[in-house]
């Protein structure tokens, strides 16, 4: 479950930001409680980073958007994400992929109009002895085919 | 009763809990102990249900065998465990407790051989624990090879006010999936591990940097960390012998090329993941600036059998150069998939036809991709080949973390080639242009050569060569394997594309 991001207060966010502060290598682990929490970075969060770790904003923007993980934006309440790497598609990966996207009517990244499921692809699960695999926020599913997942988008709300 | 099950995540992602649901429904009164998976992945879920001390298999499990199971009707039954012909041909040494016992207890993990090699290291000296390490034969299992003892040696005897034990936990290849059944299966073991590279090389802290596409990894190994610190295991008086050592998960956050080990460390400062120059060598200039050693999962976690059993013990297992055992990752369109723990030097159509029992689809094999995305096409010609770093380098491949895709006779290898420059374009940490710009290239020069135009292909060729000279690390200098042998071993797929553009 992605967590609500409508609502937040900067004394959240501080406390997040200083439970970090003093860590060795702080920032990843800060924009992951902070994503954890918010659904994504705002950019409300930008100036009190860069102020506890005397960081400028070029640079936090930098990081932010090196990484696949980091979202600008919240995304859907659930995200489903999907694999594309080799051993998935050995066994029928791409085909599972396009009839998901189909039934969706979305691109990869896109969220559902009643923002219920983002569909996302991502590069090995380390399910390869079972694919293809896919994962519905932290739940890992195996041998998959459009059957099952079209069953998994039905439970999620797409 | 006691009935065993697996938590690993391959497990649940085939069922596992819904087992485990049906079964504790079924039989309130049972123990029902959760563990890693034996890693026969096609017979997963696997219950395994004790009887006069002996654990006898059942499986692939669904809710609905439950009550055979538990009666004794089961068509699925398989016998002991341990007597399966995938069971009885491993020699498992680095996975021995692993799919066996209860991951997060601490009382299974003593009961299984399990902080004696600590305990026994920390009654030696550094240098002596390097020397053990040296003796082993160890080669780095997470790509290249290199020989840890050496590693751990250039650590030690750098003269600094702080050190660190890196693990590299970040996992991408495709086809692989060894770490995070050994952290998931046997998390002590890694921990154990480090704690004895650190008090070998004189290192008081380490991080394991754990992809963030494994929650359930980073659950188990944040849990075990705990317990283990709870323990004294970990802190300021490692197991009373007033040497520290502590350590932390961190989790990655979704970039391929984080697994290189200069990115993975610019990552765990808070940094963008962009790959350093070497030299310094981390093992010198590392974390935060300070002497590291970055090894790979099962680098370490091989470290406490070594210990364990001795350095000569595990050194006789082997060919050639490559001591001790492989930890062989069999996935993709493969009948049996799953890990298999063996000495090196068994061949690859062995480990392809006879264990993994050829393709899932039943059609004949036609590539099995060895090493990842960076890793060459095999053609079942050169099923020969011995699985050992300088076999397969001879053979023009590389074992990388030995992990094996099969793929059937359906694969159209022109994809294959387009996906890997495509890969490396995503993944691209973008610090040089050959790999950066190279990489798109590729995928247009591909392109042409899927709509027939017959002057792409040396076009194809140039420009992976420019990639293998001109990239600063594997990612981008890599790439042009899987890409080239996927052109000289099936010319068919890039040229039936031309005529049926003609
Ligand atoms: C693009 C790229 C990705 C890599 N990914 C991993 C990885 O996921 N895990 C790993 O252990 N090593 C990976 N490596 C190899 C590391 O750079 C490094 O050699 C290794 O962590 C050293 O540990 P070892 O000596 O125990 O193998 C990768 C290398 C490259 C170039
Ligand atoms: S080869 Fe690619 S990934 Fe590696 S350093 Fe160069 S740009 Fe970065
Ligand atoms: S390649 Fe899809 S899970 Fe590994």
């Amino acid at each position: 479950m992605q967590p609500a991001a409508s609502t937040f207060s900067d004394d959240d966010l501080h406390a997040l930001v200083n439970a970090h502060a003093r860590r060795e290598g702080p920032l990843l682990p800060m924009l992951h409680d902070i994503q954890d929490r918010f659904g994504h970075i705002p950019e409300t969060a930008h100036e009190p980073i860069c102020n506890a770790l005397n960081i400028s904003r070029a640079e936090l923007h930098g990081v932010i958007s090196f990484y696949h993980d980091f979202r600008k934006a919240p995304a859907g309440r659930h995200v489903l994400k999907v694999c594309r790497a080799e051993s998935c598609q050995s066994v029928g990966a791409n085909a599972v992929a396009d009839a998901v996207l189909a039934r969706l009517g979305l691109e990869w990244h896109g969220t559902t109009a009643n923002g219920a499921v983002t569909i996302e692809p991502v590069y090995c699960l380390g399910l390869c002895a079972c694919a293809p695999a896919a994962m519905m926020d932290d739940r890992v599913i195996g041998r998959v085919d459009a059957a099952k997942l079209d069953r998994i988008l039905a439970e999620a709300g797409a | 009763m006691r009935i065993f099950l697996p938590m690993d995540s391959a497990a649940k992602s085939l069922g596992a809990e819904e087992v485990a649901a049906a079964l504790r429904a079924a039989a309130p009164e049972a123990e029902i102990v959760r563990t890693g998976t034996r890693g026969m992945i096609w017979l997963e879920p696997l219950v395994e249900i004790e009887m006069d001390g002996v654990r006898h298999g059942f499986g692939p499990a669904t809710p609905d065998d439950v009550a055979a199971i538990l009666d004794g009707t089961s068509t699925k039954a398989l016998g002991p465990v341990e007597d399966l012909d995938w069971m009885r041909r491993q020699s498992r040494l680095t996975f021995a407790r692993v799919g066996v016992i209860d991951p997060l207890s601490l009382t299974d993990y003593q009961a299984h051989g399990g902080l004696a090699g600590l305990r026994r290291a920390l009654g030696m000296s550094g240098q002596a624990i390097v020397d053990e390490v040296k003796t082993s034969g160890l080669r780095g299992r997470g790509g290249a090879g290199f020989p840890t003892g050496i590693k751990w040696q250039t650590v030690h005897d750098a003269d600094a006010p702080r050190k660190y034990i890196v693990c590299n936990a970040d996992e991408g290849d495709s086809g692989t999936f060894a770490d995070r059944m050994l952290m998931e299966g046997d998390p002590f073991t890694l921990i154990e591990g480090m704690a004895i590279a650190g008090i070998g090389v004189g290192a008081t802290q380490g991080y394991v940097y754990l992809r963030s596409e494994y929650p359930d990894a980073i659950a188990v190994m944040t849990r075990a960390v705990e317990i283990a610190r709870a323990a004294g295991l970990l802190g300021a008086d490692v197991l009373g012998s007033g040497k520290a050592f502590d350590m932390e998960i961190r989790k990655g956050a979704g970039a391929y090329v984080c697994g290189e080990e200069t990115s993975l460390l610019n990552s765990l400062e808070g940094k963008r993941g962009v790959v350093r120059a070497k030299p310094p060598l981390p093992a010198l200039e590392g974390f935060l600036g300070r002497p590291t050693v970055v090894n790979n999962v099962i680098s370490l976690a091989t470290v406490p059998v070594i210990f364990e059993k001795g350095a000569q013990h595990y050194a006789e297992f082997g060919l050639g150069r490559s001591r001790g055992t492989v930890t062989l990752q069999i996935a993709g369109n493969v009948a049996r998939g799953g890990m298999f723990e063996t000495a090196f030097g068994i061949t690859l159509g062995e480990v392809v036809n006879d264990l993994g029992g050829g393709t899932r689809s039943g059609r004949p094999v036609k590539a099995v991709q060895v090493g990842g995305p960076l890793g060459a096409y095999m053609p079942v010609t050169k099923f020969d080949t011995p699985l050992g770093y300088e076999e397969f380098d001879a053979a023009g491949g590389l074992i990388g973390h030995a992990g094996l895709t099969v793929f059937d006779d359906t694969t159209d290898m022109l994809g294959m080639a387009r996906f890997a420059m495509e890969f490396c374009a995503v993944e691209s940490c973008g610090k040089c242009t050959p790999c950066r710009i190279g990489a798109v290239r590729g995928v247009e020069t591909i392109d042409r050569i899927a709509e027939g135009d017959p002057a792409a292909l040396p076009l194809l060729a140039d420009l992976c060569e420019t990639m293998q000279d001109g990239s600063l690390c594997a990612l981008g200098g890599f790439t042009p394997f899987p890409v080239m042998s996927a052109v000289t071993q099936f010319p068919d797929d890039f040229a039936r594309q031309k005529e049926a553009a003609e």
